[in-house]
């Protein structure tokens, strides 16, 4: 049965520049408990199609064809007519679960308002619907949740709020527009599990909307790849992943780097000198905790002892989830965040205690590419002017002439065109941008560049290009990298040697195949098992490993020993566990057995 | 003719269009004038501001009276025969003392040009710089320095500058430094404020490890972008500075007879509309809004010319 009919949608903007097209005349179905994906790049028009179907334009967009839910139009109607629909036939969640929240009403008042437009329960009676949805969606300690507000959940928990909200009216269609984009790989495990048993056991039908080829191939009966606001193919996800026929759905397929097969073996490359040398490096951050009168403050452990080192050439992934330290370990190594105590080396010289002057000096050899790559770049400045100040700082003998030569051929080298030197990052797309931060990191030919989170903020193919382009730039100049990021697929697609946080410390480090084929954390298991593989029948047949509980935060002296839970019962609550090399090169932090800790939580079954 | 003698030099045109396109590098500063310039009506305010300024330059050659002759003639009945004509010689008419008024309004805006200009440059100049410095550097020195203000903001400035004019000589220098004094407290307040905003942005990390020293951090990358919030403050500044001025004029501890400025005409002029002398109000009055008004208009087109984003 269809439940909802889209024919001949198209979606136009009238903006400054003359109208712009977002969507071209798409046309599909949604039948009643399907999961239908739908699959583009940014500024694809896939959210737009549904926003129009939701009446959600801004006022400068115009929706023509027709959208039919149960056989009823309901393209363009009325603000009051669609009330009616939104929010109890139909709802979305969106990607960013924090800004879709209100904050300054607690969960349970937000997520009242709806029902009692809908179906005119309001009070008590309203809360414990609501009370109830929460505990549907897996929401751990639902009743102390109704009273917080939005920034007092973690995403992962306010993702799981909108979705109970989303679901109060009994909703017969669910569209999720990429509504694990912003949450770890674990957390997003869950998420898309819930997704999936809501679509289940309450026979709703759900349309996803997303970039990732993985959470498809996992979630999706029938999938719609759309490109430029029309769709190139369709078909159901057998289909669309073993005989794509569009060459745009090829190169999605090809760019998604595939956690359990890598692509292009960068084979074994010399590795030279020891670079860098890292040594019981601590971040501690003081923390206020306001205890009525006074406020105590006790250290935010957000890297607590990490050692590792990197020979010159080698690329160092880190990866983690979400408040682990990765990023801060990285400012740590740069010293653009003094440690709290141990010890950076660079070729031998300590870099912790060096004076800011000398340290000047070492700068050159170290350099970091960023997440955004729009904010990472002066907004008032002209790309070529971002790229040659490195130049500026560090060789100003240098003639503009000569400057503006090397910023030109840096520009070439990362395929940034010539006459692009007068743009400034906001009229670049956010490839070119990236490029852009690049190049500032390269120009003085560094020989350490840290990649913190370079191409998560990147649509897949671009992530690709992006890839491809380190990748290059590392076999030309043979700079040594730290690669930082949530994706462990492309983790293990750039690096060498992988090392894996948790709250500020190593808990397992091998070579990059070692820790995808044999990995004995049972940390690391469990984000393995969580990343999603675009290969459906792939995805079909995994078992996912669940560490219960949300990612813990680090003012938890518990957390640290999630993994080692029989010191906890032995009250040595500040043991550290000691990392042990099981395997030449494999090192692992002392756990308890994988049984043990699973079954230690009544909530795993 | 060229367009007719064929292909080929047609090709050699387009070359040579080619070759001089060669993208040269632009400065901010040269691509806030290109859009400030296609702004009419703040063009159009400095074009006005300009002629007023070439106005009080160029005018005293045309002025049959000094700004301090009596016209004793007229003085006696100013109402009557005091008003604007030119075969007399008074092109704005005559002031209650039966002073030329075309001298008096030159004499004026000028003294008033500079009060507000130097003023708000002042206020600029150590208002940013101060700003920037103690947001940016943080910690007790943003504490110690901004604390500073505070005192000096808790302080009734009039007080002050009345003191200074009793203690000191009443002159236009001392004026300047009276209101220089305490003209930069707000714009400092507001660019520290501006500041810690800017100072967490990823692109000043990306400067920081890009080894560049904290100095030219604030100067190379803080500053410009703030420079939307401080042109457009520093504009409303100038009139305010005007007005304060006037004010201290006004209670007759400012300019000095025989020296004036636009303020203390105005506040003649509006004693003696009673008295059908309605012109000593107006000219006066009609100086200081275009200036006033030019200026709030030339604000708005630099903010927008700097942001590059607005295109």
């Amino acid at each position: 049965m269809t439940l909802l009919s889209v024919k001949d949608l198209a979606v136009n903007f009238q903006t400054n520049d003359g109208v712009v097209e977002a969507v071209q005349g798409v046309s599909f179905d949604i039948a009643a408990g399907e999961c239908l994906g739908i699959v583009g790049e940014s500024g694809s028009g896939k959210s737009q199609t549904f926003m129009a179907a939701m009446g959600l334009l801004p006022k400068n967009g115009f929706a023509t064809g027709s959208v039919k839910l149960n056989g009823d139009e309901i393209l363009n109607l009325p603000i009051s007519r669609l009330n009616s629909v939104r929010g109890s036939s139909m709802s979305m969640i969106f990607q960013d679960p924090l800004t879709a929240l209100t904050p300054h009403l607690t969960v349970g008042d937000q997520m009242k308002e709806s029902i009692g437009v809908h179906q005119g329960i309001t009070g008590n009676e309203a809360l414990k619907v609501c009370l109830e949805w929460l505990s549907k969606v897996r929401m751990p300690e639902a009743p102390r949740r109704l009273a917080q507000y939005p920034h007092e959940l973690s995403g992962g928990m306010r993702q799981r709020v909108m979705i109970a909200m989303a679901m109060l009216n009994n909703p017969r269609l669910l569209i999720a527009d990429e509504p694990t984009t912003a949450l770890d790989v674990t957390v997003q495990a869950e998420i898309l599990d819930l997704i999936a048993d809501l679509q289940k056991n309450e026979g709703t039908a759900v349309a996803l909307i997303t970039h990732d080829m993985g959470v498809v191939a996992r979630m999706c009966n029938r999938i719609e790849v759309m490109r430029h606001g029309g769709y190139v193919e369709s078909g159901s996800a057998e289909e669309i992943f073993y005989n794509p026929q569009h060459p745009y759905t090829r190169k999605l397929l090809d760019a998604m780097p595939r956690l359990d097969d890598v692509q292009g073996d960068r084979g074994h490359r010399d590795l030279g000198e020891r670079l860098l040398k890292v040594d019981d490096v601590k971040v501690h951050f003081p923390f206020k905790i306001s205890n009525n009168l006074f406020a105590k403050k006790v250290p935010l452990k957000a890297v607590d002892g990490v050692s590792f080192d990197i020979r010159e050439g080698e690329t160092m992934g880190v990866v983690g989830e979400s408040g682990c330290g990765k990023s801060t370990l990285a400012r740590a190594v740069l010293q653009l965040i003094p440690p709290t105590d141990g010890g950076v080396s660079w070729l031998g010289h300590d870099l912790v205690s060096m004076h800011r002057n000398e340290l000047k000096n070492y700068r050159k050899d170290l350099q970091i590419v960023f997440q955004d790559p729009l904010a990472s770049l002066d907004p008032r400045m002209t790309i070529s002017s971002s790229i040659a100040e490195p130049l500026k700082t560090f060789r100003p003998e240098m003639s503009a002439k000569q400057r503006k030569q090397q910023v030109s051929e840096m520009m070439e080298r990362v395929g940034l065109d010539q006459n692009m030197i007068n743009r400034y990052p906001h009229e670049l797309s956010g490839g070119q941008n990236q490029r852009v931060g690049i190049a500032r990191a390269m120009i003085n030919k560094p020989k350490l560049i840290v990649c913190d989170e370079a191409v998560s903020a990147l649509d897949v193919s671009i992530q690709a290009q992006i890839i491809e382009l380190l990748k290059e730039l590392q076999d030309e100049f043979g700079m040594s990298m730290i690669f930082i990021s949530h994706d462990l697929s492309v983790v293990r697609d750039v690096s060498d040697r992988i090392m894996v946080l948790y709250l500020g410390r190593i808990v397992e480090l091998a070579d990059r195949d070692a820790i995808y084929k044999d990995p004995r954390h049972p940390y690391t298991k469990s984000l393995i098992s969580a990343v999603p593989i675009p290969d459906p029948k792939v995805e079909k047949t995994r078992k996912r490993l669940k560490i219960p509980g949300e990612l813990p935060s680090p003012l938890n002296p518990q957390a640290a020993l999630r993994f080692l839970p029989s010191k906890l019962d032995a009250q040595e609550m500040g043991y550290v566990p000691q990392l042990q090399e099981v395997a030449p090169g494999h090192m692992v932090a002392e756990h308890d057995p994988l049984e043990s800790i699973l079954a230690r939580d009544p909530l795993t079954a | 003719m060229g367009m007719v003698k064929g292909p080929e030099r047609v090709e050699a045109i387009a070359e040579n269009i080619a070759e001089t396109r060669e993208v040269k590098g632009r400065s901010l500063w040269q691509d806030a004038m290109g859009r400030f310039f296609h702004n009419k009506a703040a063009v159009g305010s400095v074009i006005i501001l300009a002629t007023i300024l070439v106005f009080t330059i160029v005018g005293p050659f045309f002025a049959v009276w000094s700004n301090e002759e009596i016209d004793w003639a007229r003085m006696a009945n100013v109402a009557d025969v005091g008003q604007p004509s030119i075969e007399n010689g008074h092109f704005f008419g005559l002031d209650s003392l039966g002073r030329d008024l075309y001298s008096r309004t030159i004499q004026g805006t000028l003294t008033s040009l500079m009060v507000g200009v130097v003023g708000a440059l002042v206020a600029v100049v150590i208002g940013t710089l101060y700003g920037a410095i103690s947001g940016f550097i943080g910690g007790w020195v943003d504490n110690l320095m901004m604390r500073t203000v505070d005192v000096l903001i808790a302080i009734p400035y009039m007080f002050v500058i009345i003191l200074l004019m009793v203690i000191f000589e009443r002159s236009l220098l001392m004026l300047f430094v009276g209101i220089g004094l305490f003209s930069w407290l707000d714009m400092s307040r507001i660019v520290r404020g501006q500041t810690l905003a800017l100072k967490h942005k990823e692109f000043i990390e990306a400067a920081r490890a890009a080894g560049v020293g904290w100095f030219v951090i604030v100067v190379r990358h803080i500053m410009p972008n703030l420079m939307g919030v401080v042109v457009v403050y520093a504009t409303l500044l100038v009139p305010g500075m005007i007005m304060a001025e006037s004010f201290i004029s006004f209670l007759g501890l400012g300019v000095q007879e025989p020296n004036t400025s636009l303020g203390a005409l105005i506040s003649d002029g509006a004693g003696t509309i009673m008295y059908d002398q309605l012109w000593q109000l107006a000219i006066p009055l009609t100086f200081f809004l275009t200036i006033v008004i030019s200026l709030f208009f030339i604000g708005d087109g630099l903010r927008d010319a700097l942001d590059p984003k607005d295109r």
